[in-house]
């Protein structure tokens, strides 16, 4: 299993999400993927974005301006 | 068992395409969406830049359709693509600078070829004839397919029974009495069919999805164009023309001003790229230089910004300027509101 990070600061939505669907291809079941971005719209677009593609978002953090969601890979 | 026919869906997050996919999943036809990203298309959270928007609820329409219709959703960025379509529209532009038509063919054109990749068999739209004055009449219906190369692989599911039948409903795939007569502007029948399937939130009907069917946005757009001699675009420069108050003083050099703070923090993440300047006396926007300012302009842009704090009517305000080679504070006194001719608004 391994853990990437994908720095989609200042990107507004939808783009975060096209930039986690690029990666995402990329890696494993079980690979986590860690998103940087600062449009709260992800804080709905990227668990949306999981749940229709089988992927489960583990943790969401706020960090001034900050939102960091880690997601793992699923099938 | 026969292995069930594989369908894309152009999801707009309008409640056409909700519909249109809906039908053909009834159909036991396998239906994956496809959703591009222009670069253009309105989305609530560049509505929600603004802070006073931000109560606003934030979600992207077409990855809540595909999450109601339980459909795995591809979205496509065609930015780079997408700007021939802008620049040299074939069929040209609509009330604006909109190229409805040459952007469905674009569209119809892509989904093609993205079947062609994955093994997908044909194509649906929620286009209803006569619900758009430019690229949804009867006479562009065949234009799309023709010229997107899709031919009768592409289906209208809501206006089928219009149309002469496509491929999947001539050979089976699809059963074209299960299909839809609608048409014109009037949103009924898509109502009705949305509660038959049990759709009760959906967004706006006829709500635009393209900031290019917008008339201030497009003006922005045609002075950008003007002022740089050339039709091109990044994606920066059309993210920009959505955010703050657009003022062009002379022809060679446009500010970008906050509105208010959720716009200031926006323009904070381009400030490295531009000339910018702030009012460190007062509260006030930050403002984005776009061109090639003299010194004297730089002296009238700060008027200008200084005009928009809370020091308006001040003797005399503190603007910091940045630019390359440095920082300075440049002391002035407010533009008054009667020395900003309307034609510097862009």
């Amino acid at each position: 299993m391994k853990k990437e990070t994908l720095n989609a600061r200042r990107l507004l939505c939808p783009m975060p999400v096209i930039r986690v669907q690029d990666k995402v291809k990329f890696l494993d079941a079980g690979d986590e993927l860690e998103v940087i971005c600062t449009d709260p719209g992800v804080l709905s677009d990227i668990p949306a974005w999981c749940r229709i593609n089988g992927h489960q978002v583990i943790d969401t953090i706020s960090d001034n301006g900050d939102y960091i969601i880690t997601l793992k890979v699923g099938n | 068992m026969q292995t069930p026919r594989k369908a894309t869906a152009l999801i707009s997050g309008g409640l056409d395409s909700l519909l249109a996919a809906k039908v053909i999943m009834e159909q036991g036809v396998h239906v994956e969406g496809i959703n591009f990203y222009t670069g253009f298309c309105v989305e609530g959270h560049t509505h929600a830049i603004r802070k006073k928007d931000k109560a606003k609820a934030k979600r992207n329409n077409a990855l809540w359709v595909a999450e109601q219709l339980g459909i795995k959703l591809h979205i496509i960025d065609i930015i780079e693509e997408y700007k021939d379509v802008v620049i040299n529209p074939k069929h040209g532009y609509g009330a604006n600078l909109n190229p409805c038509l040459d952007c469905k063919i674009f569209m119809v054109s892509k989904a093609r070829q993205w079947n062609a990749e994955n093994g997908f068999d044909f194509i649906i739209t929620g286009e209803v004839i006569g619900q758009r004055p430019m690229s949804q009449r009867k006479e562009t219906m065949p234009v799309v397919s023709r010229e997107s190369g899709a031919d009768d692989l592409l289906l209208r599911p809501l206006c089928a029974k219009n149309l002469p039948p496509t491929l999947p409903e001539r050979e089976g795939w699809v059963d074209r009495e299960a299909l839809h007569d609608f048409s014109g502007r009037t949103r009924k029948p898509q109502m009705a069919l949305a509660e038959k399937f049990g759709f009760e939130d959906y967004a706006q009907p006829a709500g635009g999805c393209c900031f290019l069917t917008d008339a201030n946005y497009s003006d922005k757009l045609a002075d950008l164009w003007k002022a740089r001699n050339s039709r091109e675009y990044s994606l920066d420069d059309i993210m920009l023309l959505k955010v703050g108050r657009h003022i062009r003083p002379r022809p060679h050099f446009k500010m970008i001003i906050a509105r208010e703070e959720g716009e200031t923090n926006f323009l904070k993440g381009y400030r490295k790229a531009f000339i910018h300047m702030d009012t460190v006396s007062h509260n006030g926007p930050l403002t984005l230089l776009d061109g090639n300012p003299t010194d004297d302009d730089l002296t009238l842009a700060a008027r200008i910004t200084a005009r928009y704090s809370q020091g308006r009517e001040a003797e005399k305000v503190d603007v910091k300027l940045v630019r390359e080679g440095g920082e300075e504070v440049l002391s002035v006194k407010p533009i008054p509101a009667h020395e900003i001719p309307p034609d510097w608004m862009v």
